[in-house]
């Protein structure tokens, strides 16, 4: 153990990509306030950046005692060993209990790596994270076997504890511009920015492919969809609704869309608030995939799916007939209210 | 050039069954298969060896039946597989895990590139990769779509994150985990299977991987499992048909709105 004094306190890896503070850093910066509250401890929360959208000690008023800024220009192009020598670097001198990162792909990259290093257990992907009232241990749930159990987790010994954390999982609170922290900038010896991995460069690519693990809404077709050009209608929808578009493993087998939207066992694991199935049956392997949903959608026309036994609401007809309906009567809605 | 691919036997997820009452998934009679990003990885090494000569050696640590896993490897076209089985190994975290596979990387090694899936469909947490690369000092990239040898002792790569492609170049020997977009996987040939099937594999436990009994299995995970616990999932459909329709999506609307996700304002 390094500084037992620090136990309580929880560092938070916070993600700047391109320029842009992501707002699971703000998620797990509340959380972190929480949790180290409960322990009598103090958050820190780690930003390693060459340019970014928002003013660092905005960040306190999320929860942060102490605002940890590392700004390099060496830091514009993600460096997974860069950027895990540096965690490793601040927990090395600032001995936290807990380190919290989100679970985006920076995250799963740099937090195993970490842990590795500094030698200490990391549970992937938490969507419920508390402190244990008699031991004060981190309690980190996540779910396993596609989302069929909950399980949870701890390190009973070594530390820092550590997990990635799933976007979206914790709200943002309203900031309190009352709140007092304070901003350091640390300055980091070179050795932590030696990197065997070279970074070339970065191309952006247009935002239908947003991850749908991120999304609160999720509108998925299957094999009811019956060409690729009728996904146009689910795209309609979301945007609507502010949410992805998701695919059965039919309709990417088929080549109508990209297996980056695949929902499933076989694909991604979603838990968004609500989750359509639009022209999908629902194979097990593809109920594994969306079954914690919050609001689950069905919309077919064959009555015996087994999708309508996995949903809250059932509209049982034509989704060529049904989907436009729903549009318009979102766009009234909006029109009546805008 | 010698490759080592690190394979992961998982429940085949075409074959699961669900128990009505719990909602539960039942693996009991369930088939196993090679989890599927691995064999992607697998693919990527042999496509690799097809230009660059060289050797593909399938590692995997499981329970006796994960041998089929490596024997699939090489009906597939591995040229040497290395199975890591001990009761001792049971119950490993990722920590554990990467510790027994660096450990056999280190015995069977030297390796000029190591590959894996980016995660396995059953565990889903993407760790053992960078572990192993870590423990081995190797460097490592994640979330892998292509590879290509510049010839002169590294490899490039492009990594697809969520806001698009990243690339980079790193010095070998390293450690890869890829993604389903790197490839097609090809189909076990005849010739392959009949060697598999005539193989003979030997099996690696924790002694004659030099292991302590603290760094691997159980003890050596620092990690454990407090409880297992079924999320609430139990709803109560309620089915709206034919002449119904439109007060289903009216009590659609209602649950949207309920749940904030209708945006009142018109924004977009």
């Amino acid at each position: 153990m390094r500084n037992p004094s620090a136990l309580g306190d929880i560092l938070v890896l916070g993600e700047v990509r391109s320029g842009r503070l992501h707002r699971a850093t703000l998620e797990l910066t509340s959380k972190a306030r929480s949790l180290a509250d409960a322990l009598g401890g103090e958050v820190s929360t780690l930003l390693m950046y060459d340019r970014i959208d928002r003013d660092p000690p905005t960040i306190v008023h999320y929860g942060a005692d102490r605002v940890i800024c590392v700004r390099d220009e060496r830091l514009r192009l993600f460096d997974q060993e860069v950027q895990s020598t540096i965690l490793s670097f601040v927990i090395d001198r600032t001995g936290p209990g807990i380190v919290l990162a989100p679970a985006t792909t920076s995250g799963r990259t740099v937090m195993p790596a970490v842990a590795a290093m500094v030698g200490t257990g990391l549970t992937a992907d938490c969507t419920g994270l508390e402190i244990e009232t008699d031991s004060g241990l981190l309690l980190q749930t996540r779910p396993a076997i596609g989302g069929n159990i909950m399980a949870t987790i701890t390190t009973p010994d070594k530390r820092p504890q550590m997990a990635t954390v799933r976007p979206r999982t914790f709200a943002i609170p309203e900031p309190d511009p009352g709140r007092e922290g304070r901003v350091v900038e640390m300055a980091l010896p070179d050795r932590c920015f030696e990197s065997r991995v070279k970074p070339l460069g970065h191309e952006a690519s247009p935002g239908d492919d947003v991850n749908i693990q991120d999304r609160d809404v999720i509108i998925s077709g299957g094999k009811g969809m019956k060409r690729e050009e009728n996904f146009r209608l689910l795209r309609e929808l979301a945007e609507l609704l502010d949410g992805g578009v998701g695919a059965s493993r039919a309709a990417v087998d088929n080549k109508w869309i990209a297996y980056s939207h695949q929902v499933g066992l076989s694909g991604k694991v979603v838990a968004p608030k609500a989750y359509f199935a639009v022209g999908i049956s629902g194979s097990v392997q593809h109920l594994a995939g969306m079954q914690t949903a919050g609001l689950v959608v069905a919309i077919n026309k064959d009555p015996e799916a087994p999708i309508f036994r996995a949903a809250d609401i059932g509209l049982c007809g034509d989704l060529f007939d049904i989907v436009p309906r729903l549009i318009e009567g979102l766009r009234n809605r909006k029109g009546a209210s805008g | 050039m010698r490759i080592a691919v690190l394979i992961k036997q998982v429940p085949d997820s075409d074959d699961v069954r669900m128990d009505e009452v719990t909602g539960t998934m039942i693996r009991e009679g369930a088939g196993a298969m090679i989890n599927p990003l691995d064999l992607h990885a697998l693919q990527e090494a042999l496509t690799i060896r097809s230009y660059q000569g060289g050797e593909v050696v399938a590692l995997s640590m499981g329970p006796p039946q994960a041998e089929a896993a490596l024997r699939e490897a090489l009906a597939l076209g591995a040229d040497d597989v290395v199975f890591l089985s001990d009761p001792r190994f049971a119950a490993s975290d990722t920590w554990a895990t990467a510790r027994t596979l660096a450990s056999a990387c280190e015995k069977t090694g030297p390796y000029d590139l190591i590959l894996a899936g980016e995660k396995a469909t059953d565990g889903e947490t993407g760790q053992v990769g960078p572990e192993v690369a870590v423990m081995l000092g190797f460097p490592f990239s994640t979330y892998v779509s292509r590879v290509e040898f510049d010839g002169c002792g590294s490899v490039k790569v492009s990594r697809t994150v969520e806001d698009g492609i990243e690339r980079q170049k790193l010095p070998l020997p390293c450690l890869l985990t890829v993604l389903r977009d790197i490839n097609e996987p090809a189909l076990p040939t005849l010739s392959g299977k009949k060697a598999a099937r005539r193989a003979a594999l030997t099996v690696q436990g924790m002694g004659s991987l030099g292991l302590s009994p603290n760094e691997a299995g159980l003890a050596g995970s620092p990690t454990r499992v407090r409880r297992t616990f079924r999320p609430s999932i139990a709803r109560s459909p309620r089915i709206f048909k034919a002449g119904d329709i439109d007060e289903g999506i009216a009590a659609l609307f209602d649950e949207l709105e309920d749940r904030g996700l209708i945006d009142e304002r018109g924004s977009s």
